[in-house]
């Protein structure tokens, strides 16, 4: 197939649990692997008399999702009933939305290899319920109801995607902005994202166009494994097409599975019937409209998006794309970085106080940047410290430290540890004398000028450092140093 | 978990009569084991009704929005606020069996014998 002229097409609809504290229609918790069926009510259950009510969290998470995948968002939305019958879903019918979903028309923007960047039209952002979970063990099969009832927002893309690539990048990208925008933790290993995609090829053979039938394919949630599945299944496309010629046509898109182990897609036979979800506006739910003041005050919360604000640190703060990415892989750490430059630090050296320091110690006590206990006004003053000469970068890590429980000013800190940098030629100079003097071999190793001279001249850097407890200025030091060894 | 299935409450309202195909599909969908004196009864009760639902037709409601809800209410939502759950004794006291810790049911099959 070296030769032929081919055009892939994805589309993706990716399933969100949203980081609710309960479920969607009642106040049963949300948990991961908790005993099974320990959280579960008569909501849950669909027993009779039962009644849904909605959690408005998850219907402000889905409207802020939405804003901020560009959609029109829905003045007016209500809840249907899709009907299908499995044991993991107790009522069988599925709350879900048909005709007048949350938010509708919007795009998403995903950087590409390239540095340039492609948008992805959204179709559509709804919500839905999650049904339980089926494990099967021998002649019976076992149904925890625990995932039933769990709040799920579905995203439907337009088939903009044309290669495995952009819609692992797509999905990537859709991970940030959810986890950026606090509606989800989408956590993989815990089921939090899933993806199936829609994939087929356009065909030019002979002067002709052929599109080949659509797939999806199903029990996709990893990245790697939504890459892999949607080449596959490409490839597999393109192969059956040139062995069978099938082209699309209305009543031939079949659905594969996934088998992880082996990294083939696998056909999976449904009946017509099957699909026949009989969707109607379900009576035990009233519909929800949203009015401006509602909307802006969700709104309020999704001003700039990850990648907008990414690109934004690059051109205004000149900082490198990997930078940029680390301070905005969260809301809050971007935030606060923003709001510390904005306060007067210069931002490589915020940057590297949040990703060097803040980022290790927030880590390990497990919580964010801005809970350390340091203002960003407060870090500006320190960056300002650095820039200023009063302390060096090595001291400046003390401090930050030292500010997390001492609320003084930073120079107050420097002051206290003795960081205070010392930047007097004069008073320098008698300390590099004295090191020199003590250090002769070293001393003729740097002017000898061979192949160990660089070493030698770190090594006498690090005595006059040692001497001073880290508090000479390094660049004076050099510049003395150099005079010197001339 | 797909959205853009077809919508089937398909009434063929020009013919108004129910065929006995429908209904096989009607009761496979509600997984009812029907005979064919029944299929055949039933097909021509559902026609009655329906011809006599077909009145509703002659209303014109052109330019009037479809109703979602009967009840002029909108926007019932609760807070986001943790509440006792039944427990998995009491969860699984209803059914018709368990191990204690999971529902029970035969094994599960779809149409083609996959699980």
């Amino acid at each position: 197939m070296a030769e032929l002229d081919y055009k892939i097409i994805v589309g993706l609809e990716i399933h969100v649990q949203l980081a609710t504290r309960t479920k969607m229609f009642c106040g049963c918790e949300l948990v991961f692997a908790g005993e099974p069926n320990s959280r579960v009510c008569p909501v849950c259950l669909g027993l009779p008399g039962a009644l849904p009510v909605m959690n408005k969290q998850a219907v402000e998470f889905a409207i802020l999702t939405a804003s901020a995948l560009n959609c029109k968002i829905a003045k007016f939305t209500k809840w249907d009933r899709k009907s299908y019958y499995y044991p993991d879903l107790p009522k069988n019918y599925q709350i879900s939305q048909y005709d007048l979903p949350v938010g509708e028309n919007g795009f998403i923007e995903i950087p590409l290899a390239d540095g340039q960047s492609k948008k992805i039209r959204i179709r559509r952002v709804h919500l839905e319920e999650d049904a339980g979970k089926n494990l099967h063990s021998g002649a019976f099969s076992q149904v925890d109801l625990n995932r039933a009832g769990m709040p799920l927002m579905e995203i439907v893309t337009e088939p903009d995607m044309n290669n495995p690539q952009e819609v692992a990048t797509l999905a990537m990208e859709l991970q940030r902005i959810v986890r950026f925008l606090g509606v989800s933790q989408a956590d993989m290993q815990k089921g939090h994202m899933r993806f199936e995609p829609n994939v087929n090829v356009v065909i030019k053979k002979d002067g002709g166009e052929f599109k080949t039938p659509i797939t999806e394919i199903k029990n996709l949630n990893s990245f790697k494994a939504l890459e892999k599945g949607t080449a596959f299944e490409a490839k597999r496309q393109l192969n059956e097409f040139l062995e069978r010629g099938e082209v699309m046509k209305s009543g031939n898109k079949k659905t594969f599975g996934w088998d992880d182990e082996r990294g083939v897609t696998v056909l999976q036979r449904e009946k017509e019937e099957a699909h026949d979800y009989r969707y109607f506006p379900d009576p035990d739910l009233v519909p929800v409209t949203v009015d401006e003041k509602w909307l802006t005050d969700i709104q309020s919360g999704c001003r700039e998006l990850p990648l907008a604000m990414q690109k934004r640190f690059i051109t205004d703060y000149s900082l490198n794309d990997y930078d940029a990415g680390v301070l905005t892989a969260d809301k809050d750490t971007a935030g606060f970085f923003d709001e510390a430059v904005k306060a007067g630090g210069e931002p490589k050296r915020i940057c590297n106080f949040i990703t060097q320091t803040g980022l290790k110690i927030s880590g390990e006590k497990n919580c964010r940047v801005s809970q350390l206990g340091i203002s960003p006004q407060r870090l500006a003053e320190l960056a300002k410290l650095v820039a200023g000469g009063t302390v060096n970068a090595t001291a400046a890590a003390a401090i930050f430290e030292k500010m997390m429980q001492d609320d003084s000013e930073p120079q107050k800190i420097a002051e206290s540890l003795n960081l205070i940098q010392k930047s007097d030629e004069g008073e320098l100079a008698k300390i590099v004398d004295e090191i020199l003097a003590a250090n002769q071999d070293a001393v003729n190793e740097v002017k000898s000028d061979g192949k160990k001279s660089k070493k030698a001249q770190g090594f006498l850097m690090g005595q006059v450092m040692q001497r001073t407890k880290g508090t000479a200025n390094p660049q004076v030091v050099a510049k003395i140093m150099n005079e010197r060894l001339k | 978990m797909k959205n853009r299935g077809k919508t089937v409450i398909t009434i063929d309202m020009d013919k108004q009569k129910i065929t006995v195909e429908r209904v096989k599909t009607v009761a496979k969908l509600a997984r009812l084991n029907l005979n064919d004196a029944e299929i055949s009864q039933f097909s021509a009760q559902l026609s009655d009704i329906l011809q006599y639902i077909e009145k509703l037709n002659q209303l014109d409601t052109a330019g009037i929005e479809p109703l979602a809800h009967c009840l002029p209410v909108s926007n019932c939502l609760r807070d986001d606020i943790i509440k006792p759950s039944l427990g998995t004794e009491k969860t699984l006291s209803n059914a018709p069996d368990s191990d204690g810790q999971f529902f029970i049911v035969p094994k599960i099959l779809d149409e083609s014998g996959n699980l």
